[in-house]
């Protein structure tokens, strides 16, 4: 539970740097943490206490922790790479456009 | 001697790891089915191998180095390819992406049907598309008023 | 030690770690605070008995931070000026945040107790993942074989984000294409 509650607050830091930060890098880092914080979460709540990795290493397994949610987010680690690259695009191309980071000033420049 | 890039002795430990991280990319992504790793996890070391070399000799250089039309093409051809296995599965065991090949025995490096196979093109595409990614990225200069 | 206490260590230093990433002035110093923030997500994975996620997430971290700092570093014209309206995000941001973790708390009363998941499905994968796959990385057997076409689902969403780069980059690209790179 404890462990629950530190892992959400951990996304709430990048929810508040979505919302209240102006600079468009600092928003693509919170981001990122969010979706740190939203792996980890899936990946707590597949533990086992006192089980080892899925992976047979010999004849006779023990305990083994939930393999389905690691898959699903080493799937969503590489997404998050492309997510990541494109969004760095997209504010490579505001920055030529407007020559600032700043989103209240590209909202003032608009047109 | 090109004068781009960094010093000669970021070039020339760049020229004899980079082909040791590649094996090592590849080590993974083969044993995905034994080991941790597989085409995800070797598909990004592939990348960085590249990066490395584009971040040592700069854009020019690698540009001649690697054929990167050739690299757009295995990128987009993967990705084919993980469709064509799929339906091979439809033709061969009735189901789409079933595994029709023969399971082999367990810990042995030829097993476990088609995953490996899989993982190879899993491997090849994610490598491709990062690494071109940081190559169009590093295409572009930043500067006020060049835009569009 | 039990593992909730190295998690609890970790999961302090990550939140520590973000907001100085997020409050920093310099943004060079942020993106490495990020990438330290991501290598604790790297050792937790480790804790949990990941060591697949372990792996990718830390070629992720080093990957994304030559990213962004190839990408952002060394313009100088980086600087935002303070302004009040700035302040008053700020404070509302933090109020509309620490609302939601209040409200939170009891949803997470509800759920099972951690290190005791509800493995439905996922005990036929354990049981009988090796003897139908043939592959001894369980994971592997779910990611490529079990729920491959989620895999094909996530190779399609990275090639529309590539396209997506292509796209958005293309015309500054072709200015430069010297090297007869691009089509």
């Amino acid at each position: 539970m404890t462990v629950y509650l530190l892992c959400f607050a951990l996304f709430l830091v990048g929810l508040y740097g979505v919302l209240a930060k102006r600079d468009l890098i600092k928003i693509i880092l919170s981001i990122g943490i969010m979706g740190y914080a939203a792996n980890l979460f899936l990946i707590l709540f597949g533990y086992k206490r006192g089980a080892t990795f899925p992976i047979l290493t010999g004849a006779n397994p023990g305990p083994m922790v939930d393999p389905l949610p690691q898959a699903l987010v080493l799937t969503s680690i590489v997404i998050e790479l492309g997510t990541t690259a494109l969004l760095v695009a997209l504010v490579v191309r505001l920055f030529q456009k407007y020559g600032t980071f700043d989103i209240a000033k590209i909202r003032r420049l608009r047109g | 001697m090109n004068k781009t890039g960094m010093t000669l002795i970021v070039k020339t430990v760049t020229r004899i790891t980079v082909w040791m991280i590649l094996l090592y990319g590849f080590y993974i992504i083969l044993h995905g089915h034994l080991t941790p790793g597989g085409g995800f996890g070797g598909g990004v070391i592939l990348a960085l191998a590249l990066l490395n070399v584009l971040l040592a000799y700069g854009r020019d250089y690698t540009g001649k180095w690697l054929n990167i039309p050739l690299l757009e093409h295995v990128e987009s051809a993967s990705a084919l390819l993980f469709l064509v296995v799929g339906f091979l599965g439809i033709v061969v065991a009735g189901s789409f992406l079933a595994n029709f090949l023969s399971k082999g025995q367990l810990f042995a490096i030829l097993s476990a049907g088609t995953i490996p196979l899989l993982n190879i093109i899993i491997g090849f595409k994610v490598a491709m598309s990062l690494f071109l990614v940081v190559w169009v990225l590093a295409g572009i200069k930043m500067s006020k008023g060049d835009a569009v | 030690m039990p593992v909730e206490t190295w998690l609890i260590f970790t999961l302090g230093f990550m939140i520590f770690g973000s907001i100085v990433a997020l409050e920093l002035k310099d943004i060079l110093s942020s993106i490495i605070a990020i990438g330290v923030v991501g290598l604790g997500v790297s050792m937790s994975f480790l804790f949990l008995q990941a060591p697949d996620l372990a792996i990718v997430q830390f070629l992720f971290e080093i990957f994304a931070l030559i990213i962004l700092v190839r990408a952002f570093i060394g313009k100088e014209n980086h600087q935002l000026e303070a302004s009040p309206t700035n302040r008053i995000l700020t404070v509302i941001g933090i109020l509309a945040v620490l609302v939601l973790f209040i409200v939170s708390i009891p949803v997470f009363k509800l759920l099972p107790p951690f290190g005791e998941p509800l493995m439905n499905v996922s005990q036929h994968y354990l049981d009988a993942g090796a003897t139908e796959t043939g592959a001894a990385n369980l994971v592997a057997s779910v990611i490529l074989d079990y729920r491959a076409y989620d895999t094909l689902g996530e190779v399609t969403v990275l090639f529309a984000a590539i396209l997506g780069v292509f796209a958005i980059l293309r015309s500054t690209a072709k200015h430069k294409a010297a090297g007869g790179s691009h089509e």
